[in-house]
């Protein structure tokens, strides 16, 4: 079965990969692709089931802060309810996302700010090395470098060296590891594409 | 057809560089995260307590389907070695695709440990589906279930301050990669030992050792010297006005 499993698979993603270089199999491709965003939607429903399915089963055995696995099953309940009955675009729905849903999460945002902060204080004493401190002072180096003063922008630090580290130094960084993680990208969709990768096919 | 060319070289050297590997064994550099990581699962065992791998909210059908099946490796290694603890590993992914193939990752490893009937659906589990939700329901876990260490390998951006902080608070070891430019920043100076980059998709060389993991970083390396040459071979012919 795991064999038969593996070379439909496989088929199937060799079939897509010549969707993007033979124009003959663009539309084998743009079907199959839509076959696998129909199943992203119902995986994205059983993972619901599975949310559910966990925090029921804390609230049943009493864990520790199964009161907010209660309230996250109930309002899980009357939120995909009233979304089924009423449609995502009713005026209520509506109100619960833009209301609550986005608030929360920009909030979580706010508090971000204030936990990586928190990180790059303590970097030191988690990691007392010269990177550590290279990464300190670079951090510092930008924030002076962007911030605006009463008589305008720092000199030197604004006008040459923030734009030097950050457009020379980190961008050349950042294009360095995405390439290598481009690189790390492709041999593993290659690895798992022809059946090689025993812990997808095991 | 540059591309495709490229795509059917790589596959080729795979094919051979895997043929190689089953023959001749890797050595490998030491990368201090995956060190700790060897140990802290051997550690967690030893005092009952439960490893949190958590995958991020990177999908598999887009660009970050790469760090997604990294971490679907380094999950079924960990649950492999972890299946005969009283304590089973747990698992939290932030994408439906993803998750959805978590769970046959997590008991694919405990059949490979011939221990199948130990095995919990619950263990694996999507904690929200955008990435402040996902964390959210993330951070939770390690708090509330006995987990020893954290184990961040997928698609994470800044969310995983939030993730690091919850650990840090309640004394569990971090280990964290990501794909992702923000996230690898946010996880370096969280965590102790941060993985960079490419070294991401190291995890399965490095944990499991078989031979298809190591030809692909073998061959990471070798077309890594070929853009290195591109790049300045690029560079040299436009400073002398041929391109």
């Amino acid at each position: 079965m795991r064999v038969f499993t593996a070379v439909i698979a496989i088929a199937i993603g060799i079939l897509v990969l010549l969707g993007y270089f033979l124009p003959q199999a663009e539309l084998i491709q743009t079907i199959l692709l839509n076959w696998a965003v129909i199943l992203v939607g119902v995986a994205a429903l059983v993972g619901l089931v599975n949310l559910l399915v966990v925090h029921t089963d804390k609230v049943r055995r009493g864990e520790k802060g199964s009161i907010y696995s209660a309230l996250l099953v109930l309002v899980m309940a009357i939120t995909f309810f009233a979304g089924a009955v009423l449609r995502p675009e009713h005026a209520a729905m509506q109100v619960v996302l833009n209301g609550i849903i986005l608030p929360v999460e920009a909030a979580l945002m706010g508090l971000l700010t204030v936990s990586l902060l928190y990180a790059a204080i303590r970097l030191l004493r988690r990691r007392a090395d010269v990177m550590g401190i290279v990464f300190i002072l670079t951090a510092a180096v930008l924030f002076f470098g962007s911030v605006t003063l009463p008589f305008g922008e720092i000199p030197i630090i604004g006008t040459l060296v923030r734009p030097w580290v950050s457009q020379v130094l980190a961008l050349g960084g950042a294009r360095g590891i995405l390439i290598g993680v481009a690189l790390g990208t492709l041999a593993t969709g290659l690895r798992v594409l022809f059946g090689m990768d025993p812990s997808v096919w095991g | 057809m540059t591309a495709l060319a490229v795509l059917l070289l790589a596959a080729v050297l795979l094919a051979a560089l895997t043929v190689i590997k089953r023959k001749s064994p890797a050595r490998l550099r030491e990368i201090p995260a995956f060190t700790r990581l060897v140990r802290t699962v051997g550690l967690s065992i030893e005092d009952g307590k439960r490893l949190h791998i958590s995958l991020g909210h990177g999908g598999l059908l887009d660009a970050r389907a790469g760090s997604a099946f990294a971490g679907l490796a380094i999950l079924r290694i960990v649950a492999e070695r972890t299946s005969v603890s009283d304590m089973p590993s747990v698992a939290s992914a932030g994408g439906p695709d993803a998750w959805s193939i978590d769970p046959g990752h997590d008991q694919a490893g405990y059949q490979a440990a011939n221990v199948d009937e130990l095995y919990v659906p619950t263990t694996g589990r999507v904690t929200g589906l955008t990435p402040f939700s996902y964390a959210a329901g993330a951070m939770h876990i390690a708090p509330n279930e006995s987990v020893s260490t954290n184990i961040l390998t997928g698609h994470f951006g800044p969310e995983a301050g939030l993730l690091a902080e919850a650990s840090d608070r309640d004394h569990v070891t971090l280990i964290g990669a990501s794909d992702n430019l923000d996230g690898q920043a946010v996880l370096y100076v969280s965590s102790q030992d941060a993985l960079i980059g490419e070294e991401l998709f190291a995890a399965g060389a490095y944990l499991g050792g078989d031979p298809a993991h190591t030809a692909s970083l073998a061959l990471q390396d070798i077309l890594r010297w070929l853009v290195i040459l591109a790049l300045l071979g690029g560079a040299a012919l436009k400073f002398v006005g041929v391109l």
